[in-house]
């Protein structure tokens, strides 16, 4: 079966091609991708997260952007190592959303509050 | 200039300066989760904050006048063209442009033949020559079409190629990396190396463009 990832020569709308400097954001998830990466680290070998990226299933892999998607596949790989607990994460989610709301730097779109 | 700094003592990492923008605005539940993997790693000291910054420097120091280099050398040095298009890496090389963790395979623009690069599985791309990929190469749109309609995905670029020339469309892979040899446009006979690396424009190495020509 195709997977969601797998979508060279299916039926897609015009492609927009103006081009948007990277966020901030993304640049911090690419750089912290390749560190946990790297030699030194291995936590999340190069190649590897792919795999974690195809196995996230149609439904989440369509709703998410890139490094939406790569953050998923990094937090999963962290989990499944140990490295981070599932309450730690939890933990520091709402202490971000606290603060970014606190600063008025949130401002979250229709049904992520839900997911904290 | 975007300061990454480790401040108030949480690690957090923001900017330090510069005008907000716009999407600064933090929207969805993975960008915080994004944010407290940062955080929650400097804190176990597993990467610092500095590593971040240092590592974001080195990318976005990474621009397409890499790729443009070695464009430019090929148009005007037959022999690194071809040394170039048998061994990809080996011609990077020689420009200290290495490609360190990929095979590099060079494909040139002919008359004939108009080659165009992709990722239909994800984003791979040649970053160490090109930089970060632009988003529409990411795009579902363009990793869909781009290899079944071609012609049409080339035009939504404002790029024409006449019915007689072939288009080939080279799927990028974790192992191999793909660059584009644009067309040397007319009329730059008499211009210096350095003159016509301005002419190679990142979407010409991507095959959505032709390179730029002269005084336009």
């Amino acid at each position: 079966m195709r997977g969601p990832h797998d979508v060279g020569g299916l039926e897609a709308g015009p492609v927009d091609t103006t081009t948007h400097d990277m966020s901030f954001w993304e640049k911090q998830i690419d750089a912290l991708h390749a560190l946990v990466g790297d030699e030194k680290r291995g936590i999340v070998p190069k190649g590897q997260n792919r795999r974690y990226v195809e196995a996230l299933g149609e439904d989440v892999y369509n709703t998410l952007n890139y490094y939406e998607r790569w953050t998923a596949t990094m937090s999963q790989q962290l989990l499944e190592k140990g490295i981070l607990t599932r309450d730690e994460i939890d933990a520091k989610v709402k202490e971000i959303r606290d603060r970014l709301e606190a600063t008025g730097e949130l401002e979250l779109g229709q049904g992520e509050a839900e997911k904290i | 200039m975007t300061d990454a700094t480790s401040s108030g003592g949480h690690g957090h990492i923001h900017r330090e300066s510069g005008p907000p923008q716009p999407d600064d605005k933090v929207h969805s539940y993975y960008q915080i989760l994004g944010i407290a993997l940062q955080e929650l790693l400097i804190e176990k000291g597993i990467v610092s904050a500095d590593e971040v910054r240092q590592m974001i420097e080195r990318r976005d120091a990474i621009t397409p006048a890499r790729g443009a280099k070695i464009v430019a050398r090929a148009w005007t040095d037959g022999d690194f063209k071809a040394r170039l298009l048998a061994d990809g890496n080996a011609g990077a090389a020689e420009l200290d442009c290495p490609m360190t963790y990929t095979e590099l395979v060079a494909v040139e623009n002919t008359p004939k033949a108009h080659n165009v690069i992709v990722c239909t599985l994800c984003s791979c791309y040649p970053r160490e020559l090109l930089g970060l990929p632009p988003s529409w190469y990411k795009s579902r749109e363009y990793r869909a079409r781009v290899v079944r309609d071609p012609r049409a995905v080339l035009k939504e670029f404002g790029t024409e190629i006449g019915d007689h020339v072939e288009i080939r469309v080279h799927d990028s892979t974790a192992d191999i990396r793909y660059l584009v040899i644009p067309r040397r446009p007319a009329g730059t006979e008499g211009m210096t190396e350095s003159e016509l690396e301005d002419l190679v424009t990142r979407d010409s190495m991507i095959g959505v463009a032709e390179a730029k020509t002269p005084g336009k």
